[in-house]
């Protein structure tokens, strides 16, 4: 048996580096460049049926083709990348399901990159089948610090936001415009217990106070007596750190609890498709951290513009995340003159970006997180929304210094 | 103390809204002996159908109030027509799985007809602020939504004691054999019932839809809480389901109060409890155990 076993190590072995060579020592791949298999294949892998699918979903794909069809205009003829082409699937938030998925897309459908991958452990499960393909990944749709932190890989980026960022942007904001005493409502699950550390954190270095964190169950549907027990401490703000379906529910009840009126609310992670379904009179001028917003300046609008143009709406921070990813990935295989993914890398470490999603922004060479300035924003009125999508007023810059945290020691390469 | 009281109130305001979900389930299973558990599927429909009534239509909470449960009364015939019927002479396991087909299918579908998103929805006007009772206050909306379930309670309640219908509906739950044999035709009684089960949980979807998230997941975790209520109560007891729904709105509200995130996990143990000392549910009877 074991002689079998050690067989077949030395077979792979022995097949693998002959493949090795053959890619390494093999002539002019396409007339292009040194392109793996011809052509850069983009894998978009996110929640195409769930919770997540309006924030991203499908329309990411349509983000990437933009990125796409810029990259080949811009290039034309001398464009190293000829043939891009971009395959999807749905990981319905699911850890073991985006594990396979990572794999089919890398071995079978020849991705050279994989990108979006909301849900930190379905991202965290994806970061690890990169590192271990040695094959890029630019996760754009989940939270965890962890990406950057102790799972960091040469291989893996994380490009649009954190949950420190979301913290450190609304949490230290709200505390600087009076709102001292907060109480924390979370789902007790690893989001909701990371975005608790990460908000709590943030409001003590502004000099605010959490008087109490009250852990929810997961999901939940009635909220009625945690929001008087979250006001019970009579705190300036309750800061919410539900997504989804719960956030709707508790922002309902809220509206209807005796303390809307004198309490501010904090939402931890909000998109701009949660405003619209919900409408902006449910939210009251409530607070969040948002990463891009479409209608923030005459550069976001055009590039929105065209976005609805075909999808008939407002991109999310996620979709202009996507757009970034996809066009500073392209944009390095340009630079490197191949799609080799240690060359790629090598062309994004420590690169400053500013683009259409990016504002000083930076690839921070040390733990791969993509720092860039951020936004606190406000629900608007309804007298002053001009138009439908028009949902968010951004309060306040927060430049990408502050944004984020410096790189984490848990996180060697 | 007044904390409690608080609480008190809130966990009799949810206690009556759970009490009128779980009496379409209690009436469904005492009448048909059908476990349905496109309950909450049918619970999610009434949301839905509020919330598409006020997007396309523009009409509001009020006639939805009265136009949904008449549109899930005649789902629940023609599901019964079409479906259920064929299956209540074999075990009660196939209805079980029907209804459970039923939950995917319709789930599946609203996902991809409306997407995943919440629909928006709005406090009907006149209900809206709040209404204090010394230390204590409660929103008016879920004031109205407890009192109205408890009236819609009390009316199913007086229907079957005081009337012919109720008697006759009555007789065939607790014996169908020997109502058959005293003349009386069961069978015509059944689509109705079921008719009115399913009209019974639409009707709940539209008290939910100012109050809670629409989206096509809304009842997936509701029917199990029900499901929780009419074990507790004994399957197929009205009164049972009522005064469970209560008992377990309430231990929802103090397990949120003092033990937060295992407020769920008390409602289990609480069904745990009641199962232990009394197999049957609290007004049970012996041999549905």
């Amino acid at each position: 048996m074991k002689r079998t076993q050690t067989l077949a190590v030395v077979a792979t072995a022995v097949t693998g580096s002959l493949v090795l060579a053959a890619c390494g020592g093999g002539g002019p791949a396409s007339a292009g460049g040194k392109i793996s298999d011809g052509k850069v294949v983009i894998g978009l892998l996110n929640d195409q049926s769930g919770v997540y699918k309006d924030l991203s979903g499908p329309n990411s794909k349509v983000a990437i083709q933009m990125a796409i069809d810029d990259y080949k205009a811009k290039y034309g003829s001398k464009a190293v990348a000829k043939d891009i082409e971009i395959v999807s699937a749905d990981h319905q938030n699911k850890p073991d399901i985006a594990n396979t998925k990572a794999q089919e897309m890398y071995d079978r459908d020849k991705a050279d990159i994989i990108l979006d991958v909301p849900t930190s452990s379905a991202a965290l499960a994806v970061a690890t089948q990169a590192k271990a393909k040695k094959k890029l990944f630019i996760d754009i749709g989940a939270g965890t610090t962890a990406l950057t932190g102790k799972s960091c890989n040469k291989y893996t980026f994380h490009w649009a936001y954190d949950t420190y960022m979301l913290a450190s942007g609304n949490g230290a904001a709200t505390v600087q415009s009076g709102g001292k005493k907060w109480s924390i409502v979370y789902p007790d699950y690893a989001f909701g217990q990371d975005m608790t550390k990460s908000y709590s954190a943030a409001v003590e270095r502004a000099g605010g106070t959490v008087q109490q964190k009250i852990a929810t169950p997961f999901p939940n549907d009635n909220y009625a007596t945690f929001i008087t027990k979250a006001a019970a401490s009579k705190p300036d703000v309750i800061g919410i750190m539900a997504a989804g379906g719960d956030l709707v529910n508790f922002i309902k009840q809220f509206n209807q609890s005796g303390i809307a009126s004198t309490t501010k609310l904090a939402v931890g992670l909000m998109f701009i498709t949660d405003i619209h379904n919900l409408g902006v009179d449910q939210f009251n001028g409530t607070t969040f951290t948002d990463a891009w917003y479409w209608n923030f300046d005459q550069q976001n609008r055009a590039w929105a513009d065209k976005f609805m143009a075909k999808t008939k709406v407002r991109p999310s921070f996620a979709h202009a995340g996507n757009y970034s990813a996809a066009l500073n990935y392209l944009e390095a295989v340009q630079a490197a003159g191949t799609d080799n993914s240690d060359a790629v890398v090598k062309q994004l470490e420590g690169k400053k970006i500013n683009d259409m999603f990016l504002r000083n922004g930076e690839v921070r060479a040390a733990d791969h997180n993509v720092v860039h300035d951020v936004y606190q924003v406000k629900v608007k009125s309804k007298d002053q929304v001009k138009e439908e999508w028009d949902l968010e007023q951004v309060i306040k810059t927060i430049p990408a210094s502050e944004a984020y945290a410096p790189p984490s020691p848990d996180c060697t390469m | 103390m007044s904390q409690f009281l608080q609480y008190t109130l809130q966990g009799l305001a949810a206690g009556g809204f759970y009490a009128l979900a779980a009496l379409g389930l209690a009436v469904i299973f005492g009448v048909l002996g059908v476990v349905n558990f496109s309950h909450g599927a049918c619970y999610m429909l009434g949301a839905m159908a509020s919330a598409l009534l006020l997007k396309n239509l523009h009409l509001g909470f009020w006639p939805a109030l009265v136009i949904v449960p008449v549109l899930m009364f005649v789902f629940g015939v023609v599901i019964e027509r079409l479906f259920v019927q064929w299956l209540l002479k074999l075990d009660p396991l196939y209805n079980f799985l029907l209804t459970f087909g039923l939950t995917l299918f319709t789930v599946d579908l609203m996902k991809r007809l409306y997407g995943v998103s919440s629909q928006p929805y709005e406090v009907p006007a006149g209900l809206r602020g709040r209404l204090s009772l010394g230390s204590v206050d409660l929103s008016t909306y879920q004031l109205f939504a407890a009192g109205f379930s408890l009236l819609v309670c009390a009316a199913v309640w007086l229907v079957l004691t005081k009337t012919r219908v109720g008697m006759i509906v009555r007789a065939s739950t607790e014996d169908a054999e020997r109502s058959r044999a005293l003349g009386i035709n069961v069978a015509r009684w059944v689509t109705p019932v079921f008719g009115f089960g399913i009209a019974l949980a639409g009707l709940s979807g539209v008290l939910a839809a100012p109050y809670r998230a629409i989206d096509a997941d809304m009842g997936s975790n509701f029917v199990i809480i029900l499901f929780a209520i009419v074990v507790i109560g004994g399957l197929g007891s009205i009164l049972g389901a009522v005064v469970a729904g209560f008992l377990v709105g309430l231990v929802e509200a103090y397990g949120q109060g003092y033990y937060g995130q295992i407020s769920q996990v008390l409602i289990f143990v609480l069904m745990a409890l009641v199962v232990l000392v009394r197999p049957s549910g609290l007004f049970g009877r012996e041999e549905s155990a």
